[in-house]
């Protein structure tokens, strides 16, 4: 018996029962677009997370105040009291070889107000080099200029909604607004750029760092922001910085630093776990719509009973009929893979543009794998229908009408 | 060329052991034209089945052609089946879904005959029939004698030596049983064997060797050589 004839028989007696096969060919379509979509949605989760990230800054280490133990044990008897971190501090990391860029950074809550209009926002101390570390662009005007980072110009550059808020259409650029109790002319505009961790860029004041910490009356910095010259430079970075804080500090360890690497590899890994989960239970739905397809092929054994003996009275072997129903299997779950995976794609679509800023996208692997297991699951579960087929002593079966 | 020796064919039904077949020995030359009869219940078709290799007797030699079928395998079996007998039922046994063409086909189709070939001889068959405007009808598009005809060619498609008939006219009515005897008659005039289960009298009549079985034993065999 040729293969091609092996088909196309199967595709006969699938094509002369349409409303079954088109119900089995629904639910293996359901099953392989639900792992391909949930893939998808779990590696759109992974990616976002990971441009966020990457919006950043490259190579970026983050300096922190305190120590924080990762290794559990109590906690100290009597307090830790860490240092602040200053300026100075943070000035004094700039002398090693392996750090590119740094950028001091105090954050306070202050009203900024420009003739009657007020606004309560966040308000960002930094220097110049924070503008290339963060990837940041500007709208209108200049950054903060460089220069002596103790030195506390009146000088800001608004977030773009701040602006928008503030002065609507008309030109902020030499305008003097008033932060807290100070007053600053406003130099620069930040172009429109998404949220980066929780900081909408778009919504914050940014002034020099010196002019923050006397507007919030403090000596120490929420953080420090630093860019190694490379990838392979951040462990290196990160090492110059323990070692220069410690020296600083008495020989105290009292400062955290936070590698991007680190961070954006903990978060794949949480992520990928994630996505296979939720993979594997999409899989579930591929497996119930493998049993049906053997409820269905057995059905389909029984009522065609006498058909097999007439096969195995004109000559079919065992194999010929084992062949014809596990074909029949294969071609309901390819076309249900098929299907499937038209739908999926339909839904990533239909997603992509209902979330324009959520990188949906279903991964090769995720492809390849819904429809193999499907064709895996149609052969696997027809295998029980087509044997007892094969089995069936001709006598018997044609003796039924 | 059929020579069944000592043949016992015994049925478990519930716990009792029902002898179907008991010590039958009978040979069959080739070109006859057997008709084999009795009331139901007396193991005629299950004599045709194990002439067709449908099934195994428990006991005794049944040689085809000089081979000692019992010693085949499954496969082997199904193989004779496919070249040297054809089956024509009571109930005629057509795939519903496939049209008379097809059906016609589907031993070429498992014999692994090129495609090609198997559409000619098809509508040879057909035609020699007289179905050559019903090829493409479905079963029950079709009336009973048509069907019948659709199922002697299929049964005769692969040019087998035996034809085996299990009551083919038991569905039909007078006229088209008639028909189809006629046919299975013309086939047996070309050479082809015929061996026929029937327990109509008339029809018995007209072949040319009755075999008369009872409970499973031939009490009368008109023409044993």
């Amino acid at each position: 018996m040729k293969s091609g004839d092996v088909i196309q028989f199967s595709w006969k007696a699938l094509s002369g029962y349409p409303t079954r096969t088109l119900l089995m060919i629904l639910a293996m379509a359901i099953g392989v677009a639900s792992v391909i979509l949930l893939t998808a949605l779990g590696e759109g989760a992974r990616r976002f997370v990971t441009d966020e990230f990457t919006s950043l800054g490259t190579y970026l280490l983050i300096v922190l105040p305190g120590r924080s133990e990762t290794t559990g044990g109590p906690p100290p008897l009597l307090g830790e009291t860490p240092r602040d971190l200053t300026l100075e501090d943070a000035l004094s990391l700039t002398r090693s070889s392996s750090i590119r860029r740094m950028a001091p950074i105090t954050v306070g809550s202050a009203p900024v107000s420009w003739k009657h209009r007020d606004r309560e926002v966040s308000v960002l101390g930094s220097t110049a080099e924070l503008f290339e570390i963060r990837h940041l662009s500007m709208a209108q005007g200049r950054f903060i200029p460089t220069g002596d980072p103790s030195r506390g110009l009146a000088v800001c550059v608004m977030g773009y909604k701040l602006k928008k808020e503030l002065f609507g259409n008309q030109s902020a650029l030499g305008e003097w607004v008033r932060i807290g109790d100070r007053r600053f002319r406003v130099i620069g505009v930040l172009a429109k750029k998404g949220q980066s961790l929780g900081l909408d860029m778009g919504d914050v004041v940014v002034v020099p760092v010196a002019s923050a910490q006397a507007l919030f009356n403090t000596s120490a910095l929420f953080r420090i922001l630093l860019q190694a010259n490379g990838r392979e430079a951040i462990p290196k970075a990160k090492k110059a910085v323990l070692a220069t804080i410690r020296e600083r500090h008495e020989g105290e360890d009292d400062v955290t630093v936070i590698t991007q690497d680190a961070l954006l590899s903990t978060f794949d890994r949480i992520l990928v776990a994630m996505t296979l989960s939720v993979a594997g239970i999409a899989a579930i739905s591929l497996s119930v719509a493998g049993i049906l397809i053997m409820n269905v092929m057995l059905i389909a054994v029984s009522q065609r009973t006498t058909e097999i003996g007439l096969l195995k009275a004109i000559g079919a072997r065992g194999s010929h009929i084992l062949a014809l129903f596990l074909a029949e299997s294969a071609i309901l779950s390819l076309i249900g893979a098929g299907f499937g995976v038209i739908l999926a794609f339909l839904g990533n679509w239909g997603l992509a543009h209902a979330f324009p800023r959520f990188p949906i996208t279903a991964p090769i692997w995720a492809l390849v794998a819904a429809v193999s297991v499907a064709l895996l699951t149609g052969l696997v579960f027809g295998v029980l229908p087509a044997r007892r087929a094969a089995r069936l002593d001709p006598v018997q079966a044609l003796s039924r009408r | 060329m059929i020579h069944l020796t000592d043949i016992e064919r015994k049925f478990l039904v519930g716990d009792e052991t029902v002898r179907a077949l008991n010590n039958v020995n009978i040979t069959v030359h080739q070109g006859e034209y057997v008709a084999i009869m009795g009331p139901s219940g007396s193991g005629k078709s299950t004599l045709l089945n194990i002439i067709g290799l449908l099934d195994r007797p428990n006991k005794g030699v049944y040689s085809l052609s000089d081979l000692d079928t019992t010693e085949l395998t499954d496969d082997q079996q199904a193989s004779v089946r496919r070249h040297k007998i054809g089956f024509v039922f009571q109930f005629f046994h057509l795939v519903p879904r496939l049209t008379s063409a097809e059906n016609v086909e589907l031993p070429m189709i498992l014999a692994g005959v090129d495609p090609a070939e198997r559409k000619s001889r098809v509508q040879a068959a057909l035609s020699s029939l007289g179905l050559s405007n019903r090829t493409k009808h479905r079963p029950d598009q079709l009336s009973g004698g048509q069907r019948q005809r659709v199922a002697i060619a299929r049964a005769t498609i692969m040019q087998p030596d035996i034809i085996l008939a299990d009551e083919p006219t038991g569905n039909l009515d007078r006229t088209s049983g008639i028909e189809v005897i006629q046919i299975l008659e013309d086939l047996h005039t070309k050479g082809i064997t015929l061996i026929m289960v029937t327990h109509d009298p008339d029809l018995g009549k007209r072949a040319s060797r009755r075999v008369q079985l009872v409970d499973g034993k031939i009490s009368r065999d008109t023409g044993d050589s």
